[in-house]
């Protein structure tokens, strides 16, 4: 197990720290049976489509801290993502009843002098006018690709400008070319988070909030109910959260996340730093997800009864209206391609509303979190079947395209931007997840199965738009085996 | 000297230029650069902008081979070729362009090298450096043309009488290129010549080859494509019309109409009679509306824009000339390299009825906005700007029409503000503006 080392300024990347890897096909059971034990080799691939990169992982959520700036070390261009990022971020606001305002990433603007003769100049010049612009209560700086080539010394410029400014000033490195898991990117940012912002509890006793490690957030007035029953305020992380707020997260009682991914490193660091406890179960997506992750709170905050009586009661709730779903559901074949912790959740969830999932795809695999242990949500599927179909790949299109035309599901439930749209090219029903609480616990898995058959109900637009459109790929590809251009191990 | 910082960013970098080649009917990029430069890139000037997704072979079907640590300490050619290799194997297009990111352009991989093996077999591939540091994805425009333009094209045999090739605004960048695209076109047609657009759809290769068989070659842009059109009269001799306005609504259309007209040599009597009848048609809508553009409550007299110098010209000419409206603070944020700026400027000194206004040149939108908080507006203002520009229009109780990289509050598909037709849509938009905002 890798020990977390908040003091050092940079994290090391997932492949490093939790033996991530990105090629990948097999077995759930034969998956979770290797990272259990000796481990899975990653598998290179000799054909590679555009992927997606830590940075902008990384900027989005450290931009999205209500009162901090981001300024990006980069040519203009890996500043692009702020843009979407602008529109989660007023959307996100607008959900919450926040201010209205715009995200606040700045460019230093690297030209082609700045890679031959340095940039620290402009990146002290930089800071010193986004502070004047803006004064924001802290400010990150994130690498990029070219900052890490040309060896920018981003932290001395921070050190001398410190005390000019009084804020925190805190690098982020997010270099894309260091790793394949775009979700480096998260740790990137707690990381920043955890050496720069947070500090060390005040008092002895703890305080009555619970971390929420999310992403916008819309689950928010659900949640505060439930946790108000369990005696407990949850303090949602880190979109739309304030420096202040970041500063006394070591204070909670907990730390819990919507997904693994996500929430594994601030979670564990907070645990292993300042006895944070953090619930390690599957993530509340479904029902079983939902019981196991809110008893375990339960039992760290000591109150089994409360959430008993919750359970209880939520379940006989739903009981009719979720079995009308699952006698509609039921027969109907998918396909999951998602990150790993969502991947693996939602193929319980599936499962739960009687869906058969015939493949479960995850744009990466972490074969440990940082609490050294597999994924519990990996765990669970193993062991209820073995054989459940898992590949992993980084955005790999032409492998999805290529496994959806041999295995033709009833639909394909991901979550990526613009990953639907391929299956829905091919007449298969999709459906993409933008919001992360979209099976969350009991509402959430009635929501969600009535998506799903919403849109098998009407597959119109998928069928019509499929007879008129061709695929980008060759009929020579399409014939081939989906991982046809995987290498073998080691390769 | 303080740095040019970019705050709210409204173009992308060069690489950006990849839309440009997605923007040619089954034509693909394939990318020698970082991981997540696609993807950010296709977000900006894509997805976010006007709802333009991945189309054809867009997104995450781009082959790129994904810079890792390994490829920035010892160059990763021999990936490239086998990215470009199986390409060629996995994707079904007609077209290549291999474009590079930073890092390759930093490490100094010899891309050339690996991509003149393939055009000596014969594959229709070019390759442009468009490392981002190179400046921004107007810039990167240029770029790829110049690629396909150097090593793509073939001179033709004779030319075609009458035969033209249109180049505007740049793809994607421009939310409502599709459609300023095939109105222009239009516009020719209309006046007797062929139209060759290599832009958009039904273009594609066979576009691209037929372009050096124009009798000339047609840029409709401030600056941008410039060098371009330079490229080929010095390659394949085709002469060029320059005209720096995109143009919308009457005045600037029919002044357009005429340049074209008189520079082709076409009948002038045909000519005059095309604009009189789309005169008309225009104002028949204009004169029904008069009670709205005139008595409707906090009607804007004045205007301010910000967008790319594109827009910037063709918005604040059709609005001083035939809406009525004043100038306002005209911001231009597309970056316009040094020695082109003063004849950029000098375009804005006349934009009809004898007025002209000052245009500020910055990338920076984030300085722009805090100019604008700052200014005295005696009535609402109203502006013409980008989805940056939401949360500013709200606090200074003003209207906005987004029409500016990033568009990401609108979908566009085939529409445009170019001609008669596009200033319809133009004051339509507008006045919706106002009319649904104070309900
Ligand atoms: S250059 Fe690197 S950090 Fe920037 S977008 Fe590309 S991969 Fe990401
Ligand atoms: S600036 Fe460079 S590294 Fe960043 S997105 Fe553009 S090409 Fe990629």
């Amino acid at each position: 197990m890798s020990t977390i080392d908040i003091k050092r300024n940079e994290v090391p990347i997932r492949e490093n720290r939790l033996g991530a890897v990105t090629g990948y096909v097999g077995t759930i059971g034969d998956l979770h049976e290797r990272s259990s034990g000796c481990g899975v080799g990653n598998r290179e691939r000799c054909f590679t489509q555009a992927s997606a990169c830590s940075s902008g992982c990384c900027q989005n959520q450290l931009a999205s801290i209500a009162d901090a700036l981001v300024i990006n070390h980069a040519p203009v261009g890996c500043a692009a993502d702020s843009v979407g990022g602008n529109v989660n971020f007023k959307s996100g606001a607008r959900l919450r009843g926040l201010e209205y305002v715009n995200v606040q990433v700045i460019s230093t603007n690297l030209e082609e002098r700045d890679t031959v003769f340095g940039a620290t100049d402009k990146l002290r010049d930089t800071i010193r006018q986004a502070y004047e612009r803006y004064k924001p209560n802290a400010i990150f700086v994130t690498a990029s690709c070219v900052s890490g080539i040309i060896g920018e010394d981003i932290q001395s410029v921070l050190n001398e400008l410190k005390d000019e400014l009084g804020i925190p000033l805190v690098p982020a490195f997010c270099e894309g070319f260091k790793t394949k898991v775009w979700a480096s990117g998260f740790d990137a940012a707690f990381h920043a988070v955890l050496h720069g912002i947070v500090e060390p509890p005040r008092f002895k006793t703890k305080t009555n909030k619970v971390n929420f490690v999310n992403f916008r957030g819309s689950a928010r007035k659900e949640i505060i109910n439930t946790f108000s029953k369990l005696g407990v305020e949850p303090v949602f992380l880190l979109q739309h959260s304030t420096v202040e707020e970041i500063r006394r997260i070591s204070e909670a009682r907990a730390t819990v996340s919507i997904c693994g991914t996500l929430g594994s490193y601030l979670g564990n660091a907070l645990e292993q730093y300042y006895d944070v406890p953090y619930v390690k179960t599957e993530q509340p997506h479904g029902i079983t997800g939902y019981k196991n992750w809110l008893r375990s709170l339960g039992t760290l905050l000591d109150a089994e009864d409360a959430v008993e009586a919750h359970i209880a009661a939520e379940e006989a709730r739903i009981a009719p209206e979720l079995e009308e779903i699952r006698a509609r559901l039921k027969g109907k074949t998918a396909v999951v391609g998602m990150g790993p912790s969502f991947g693996h959740n939602y193929t319980r969830v599936l499962r739960e509303l009687g869906v058969e999932v015939i493949w479960a795809a995850t744009w990466h695999f972490d074969q440990n979190y940082d609490h050294g242990e597999v994924p519990e949500s990996t765990k669970r599927l193993a062991e209820a079947d073995e054989s459940l179909q898992v590949s992993v790949g980084d955005q790999q299109n032409y492998e999805i395209v290529n496994l959806l035309a041999k295995l033709k599901p009833d639909i394909y439930v991901t979550r990526h931007g613009g990953s639907s749209v391929w299956a829905t090219k091919m007449g298969i029903a999709s459906y993409m997840i933008t919001d992360e609480y979209a099976a969350f616990g009991f509402n959430g898995i009635l929501n969600f199965g009535n998506v799903i058959i919403d849109k098998l109900t009407n597959r119109s637009l998928a069928r019509k738009l499929a007879e008129r459109i061709k695929l980008p790929y060759s009929d020579w590809w399409i014939a081939q085996d989906s991982f046809a251009l995987l290498n073998a191990e080691g390769f | 000297m303080t740095t040019q910082i970019i705050d709210q960013v409204r173009h992308v970098c060069t690489l950006g230029g990849l839309q440009s080649v997605l923007a040619i009917d089954r034509a693909i990029p394939v990318l020698h650069a970082g991981p997540g430069c696609g993807q950010k890139l296709w977000g900006a000037i894509g997805l976010q902008n006007g709802g333009q997704g991945s189309g054809y072979a867009g997104g995450h079907t781009v082959p790129c081979t994904n810079a890792t640590e390994r490829d920035v300490v010892f160059g990763a050619t021999d990936k490239l070729e086998e990215v470009i290799e199986n390409t060629f194997k996995v994707i079904d297009a007609d077209f290549f362009a291999v474009l590079t990111g930073c890092t390759s352009d930093i490490v100094g991989d010899d891309v050339g090298d690996v991509v003149r093996q393939f055009q000596k077999q014969g594959k229709p591939i070019v390759w442009a450096e468009t490392g981002g540091f190179k400046g921004s994805n107007f810039i990167g425009h240029e770029l790829v043309l110049d690629a396909i333009f150097d090593q793509y094209l073939q001179p033709a045999t004779e030319a075609t009488p009458g035969l033209v090739n249109i180049w505007a605004v740049v793809p994607y960048q421009d939310p409502f290129w599709t459609g300023v695209y095939s109105e222009l076109a239009e516009l020719l047609r209309s006046i007797g010549l062929t139209p060759n657009i290599i832009f958009g759809p039904g273009g594609g290769v066979a576009a691209l080859d037929r372009v050096t068989a124009a009798q000339f070659n047609l840029l409709i842009s401030p600056w941008v494509g410039l060098k371009g059109v330079q490229q080929l009269e010095e390659r394949f001799g085709t002469p060029f019309l320059h005209y720096p306005v995109l143009p919308i609504g009457p005045t600037e259309t029919g002044k357009f109409l005429r340049t074209v007209a008189e520079f082709a040599d076409l009948d002038r009597n045909k000519v005059e009679q095309y604009i009189t009848e789309r005169e008309n048609h225009y104002y028949h809508y204009i004169e029904r509306a008069a009670e709205v553009l005139l008595e409707t409550r906090f009607l804007p007299r004045h205007f301010t824009t910000v967008t790319d110098s594109t827009y910037g010209l063709a918005l604040a000419k059709f609005l001083v000339s035939d809406l009525g409206l004043i100038p306002d603070r005209l911001y231009v944020v597309d970056g316009i390299p040094d020695h082109l700026q003063e004849e950029v400027r000098g375009y804005f000194k006349d934009l009809g009825e004898g007025i002209g206004a000052e245009v500020t040149f910055t990338p920076d939108g984030g300085a722009v906005q805090n100019e604008l908080r700052a200014t005295k507006f005696r009535s609402r203002p109203l502006i013409l700007g980008s989805a940056w520009e939401r949360t500013l229009a709200k606090e200074l109780n003003g209207f906005l029409l987004s029409v500016s990289m990033p568009v990401s509050d609108r979908l566009v598909f085939d529409r445009s503000y170019v001609g008669y037709t596009g200033g319809l849509r133009l004051v339509e938009d507008i006045y919706s503006a106002i009319l649904s905002d104070f309900q």
